[in-house]
């Protein structure tokens, strides 16, 4: 089976010709006009990137399959321009054992659209007290090497240090969802603390909730000489935490923190909540233009590593509650590229090698991920995406590949839009 | 008046004039042997309370009653997600069975909004978590306009609101229906007890905020006093309710603070001997009285004007 690509901009460079054969690029550069290939595609205009990579990705199987399945995430995810999403572990039950681990990474290679990676859950049943097996995880056919109690801040200090500790044997990292739930309860709060909750008598989520956390858990990162990962970074007192943890960690050079931002808390505020609209509700919740701006910056000058969507799928009815009672999160999948392009490229923050950085080359290292977010280089995986950078459309949630229909880009119109996606030279998205 | 009342943003300065005139006239009809008036005759009206309130529900109950609706009452305690079903679709049953108007309750802020746009029946927010609670408001505007001396004579007048402003959704109906007929509201509380966000909220909305009762309430025209919501303080707000009152109640002592014959209000239940002393309650200067019998007029005011329709009005 071989593809040939034509005309493609890599990365944003000069049209170029990508030549692939057994699932790897085997050549690179001005093929002559008659070379065969199995499928030959026409990229004129449309840049290829390295295939995106998803660190958090919530996709409920087992347990909650009529929001989503391990294949319908695949599916969106192929959609998308991902080639690997990370799964996250708060199914029912929670992947907190290898076996379970290994079960959601079997359906993601029998579903065959992308590369699943179980995160493993940190604490058993995301409780918060005992570790979970960690290295058994890790030491099974998944691999798992990101653990994450997420939809949970692991909260006490003491389990934190330990779990930090413990996943330095075999190079694994913590991705912590940072929610002091004293500051900001599990469930109830629900909305950005600040005039608007004020107004609409919302029970608050104040940033601090978050900052603290992260302040936490880098001093223990340096203490354990450890690396955790800060999830879903919303604020931007956030960024300032981190900007003074990288600059030490750098001097240190034996702990490490990454973190990562959301497509929604780079594009939308916390204003979208005066209608009590359940769709914009998400945990952490949208913050103001103020922290909006804080994070593009970050993003930009690598304070922030990645782009990761925190894909929350949900079924319609467990939307249709009252804003308090009604599930946290939102899709994320099929659009993130899209909103990266508008709010970052299209403003110059970033270039698509930038974005390729962002959503692909830092998260596959950040996850440990051989065979993604590697150069667009001869004798490299064919892991690929294509985007036309000047596509203009306007978001129709009733297209989309995944089970569930929370979108917030909703008609929205959004600019560039992946048009393939190529997993080891197979086309899993695209015409 | 908008299709629905979910919140005071929903009716103008004038609006809330129309509506007092109207409940005037329906506060005639309970100094009557017959209290009932034909103007919802044949309609049918539901008081859906996904809370508890013995005094709104039959307040809403009897307003409806006198204007001749059929009114039923159905309690849903709990929330709809603890029991398997959605919001939308327990309302959308309940009102699929012919009926023209619902009054809700709801411990979910902004739950009313939501119903609203889910429905295409006049919905009437009978309080909706800490978010509003605006015929709450419009009867103390009422009670407040008749006691000051009638039409426009709220206009520049100062009222204080003081308590848990925070769990409060009386506070944010009335902060809006007063400034809007003209009376400059200073609402009083301890910093714990103050909603977030509260400068900018008052710099944009104009009124003044305050942690010191003693300062505001010998310039004040009235007085209202809110129930601390201890059933919705799972921290430590303050720390004694002896801490409370010495600070913020409305007190024996503070009493004599007040300008003579200020109005004192307070929506109730209350916490005799925490916000508010006996002698306070019991005061001649209280309204608090007049406050549930104006509620009624106000209900039917505002049915009235939602539901009567053409042929009726």
């Amino acid at each position: 089976m071989s593809l040939l690509i034509k005309g493609a901009s890599v990365l944003g460079a000069a049209p170029t010709d990508v030549y692939v054969e057994g699932g790897a690029i085997r050549e690179i550069g001005s093929l002559s006009a008659d070379a065969s290939a199995d499928e030959v595609v026409d990229a004129a205009g449309l840049v290829l990137l390295p295939g995106l990579v998803d660190l958090h990705t919530h996709l409920r199987q087992p347990g909650r399959e009529d929001a989503e399945t391990v294949a319908s995430g695949a599916a969106a995810a192929a959609a998308g321009g991902y080639t690997a999403v990370l799964a996250m572990a708060n199914t029912s039950p929670v992947t907190d054992t290898a076996e379970a681990a290994v079960s959601v990474w079997e359906l993601g290679r029998e579903a065959g659209l992308a590369d699943v990676f179980p995160v493993g859950a940190v604490t058993k049943g995301l409780a918060g007290e005992e570790l979970a097996e960690l290295s058994l995880m890790n030491r099974s056919r998944a691999g798992v090497k990101v653990f994450s109690d997420d939809g949970r801040c692991v909260s006490d200090p003491r389990v934190m240090r330990r779990a930090l500790e413990y996943v330095k044997a075999f190079g694994g990292v913590i991705s912590q969802h940072s929610q002091d739930p004293s500051l900001a309860p599990y469930g109830s709060a629900c909305c950005h603390e600040g005039e608007l909750s004020g107004r609409l008598g919302l029970p608050s989520w104040p940033g601090v909730a978050e900052e603290v956390i992260v302040a936490r858990d880098v001093m223990l990162a340096r203490h354990t000489g450890s690396r955790v990962h800060v999830a879903h970074a919303s604020t931007a007192g956030t960024v300032e935490v981190l900007r003074w943890a990288k600059a030490q960690a750098e001097k240190d050079g034996s702990w490490a923190v990454t973190a990562e931002v959301t497509p929604h808390h780079l594009l939308l505020t916390t204003d979208l909540l005066a209608g009590y609209d359940p769709t914009f509700k998400v945990n952490p919740p949208l913050r103001p233009a103020e922290d909006v701006e804080a994070l593009r910056a970050a993003l930009a000058d690598g304070t922030i590593d990645a782009v990761a969507t925190d894909h929350a799928p949900h079924a319609r009815q467990d939307k249709e509650h009252a804003f308090v009672d009604a599930a946290f999160g939102m899709l994320g999948l099929e659009e993130a590229l899209s909103v990266v392009s508008t709010v970052m490229v299209s403003s110059g923050l970033l270039d698509w090698s930038g974005v390729a950085r962002v959503m692909s080359t830092t998260p596959a290292r950040i996850a440990g991920l051989e065979g993604h977010g590697r150069p667009i280089a001869v004798g490299e995986p064919a892991n690929l995406t294509l985007a036309d950078p000047a596509a203009t459309y306007v978001v129709d949630r009733d297209r989309s590949l995944s089970l569930s229909r929370n979108n917030p880009w909703h008609d929205r119109k959004l600019t560039g839009r992946v048009v393939s996606t190529f997993l080891r030279g197979k086309k899993t998205y695209g015409e | 008046m908008t299709r629905h009342l979910l919140s005071i943003d929903d009716v103008s300065a004038e609006e809330i004039q129309q509506l007092f005139a109207t409940a005037a006239e329906m506060h005639d009809v309970q100094k009557r042997e017959v209290k009932k008036l034909p103007a919802l005759r044949g309609r049918t009206v539901i008081n859906l309370f996904f809370e508890d309130s013995t005094r709104t529900r039959s307040s809403f109950e009897i307003a409806g009653k006198w204007l001749s609706a059929d009114v039923i009452n159905l309690s849903a305690k709990g929330s709809s997600a603890s029991k398997g079903e959605s919001l939308r679709d327990t309302v959308l049953t309940v009102t699929a069975m012919g009926v023209d108007g619902l009054v809700m309750r709801h411990s979910a802020s902004g739950a009313a909004h939501q119903v609203a746009g889910w429905l295409d029946i006049p919905v009437v927010n009978a309080g909706d978590g800490t978010h509003e609670h605006p015929t709450q408001a419009l009867l103390d505007g009422y009670t407040l306009q008749r006691q000051l001396g009638g039409p426009g004579s709220l206009e520049g007048k100062r009222i204080a609101i003081v308590g848990d402003l925070t769990h409060s959704r009386v506070f944010r109906s009335n902060v809006k229906s007063l400034t809007k007929l003209g009376a400059s509201v200073v609402a009083v509380a301890p910093p714990t007890l103050m909603p977030a966000g509260v400068t900018d909220w008052a710099k944009a909305d104009g009124f003044a905020t305050s942690y010191h009762l003693d300062e505001v309430l010998p310039e004040a025209d009235a007085v209202m006093m809110l129930r601390v919501q201890r059933e919705r303080m799972s921290g430590g707000f303050f720390p004694t309710s002896r801490e409370y009152t010495v600070g913020y109640g409305l007190t024996r002592q503070r009493l004599g603070m007040l300008r003579e014959g200020a109005p004192i209000l307070h929506p109730g239940p209350m916490n005799r001997g925490l916000e508010i002393s006996p002698e306070a309650a019991d005061a001649a200067s209280s309204r608090i009285l007049d406050q549930v019998s104006a509620g009624v007029a106000i209900r039917m005011s505002v049915l009235y004007h939602l539901l009567a329709g053409e042929e009726s009005a």
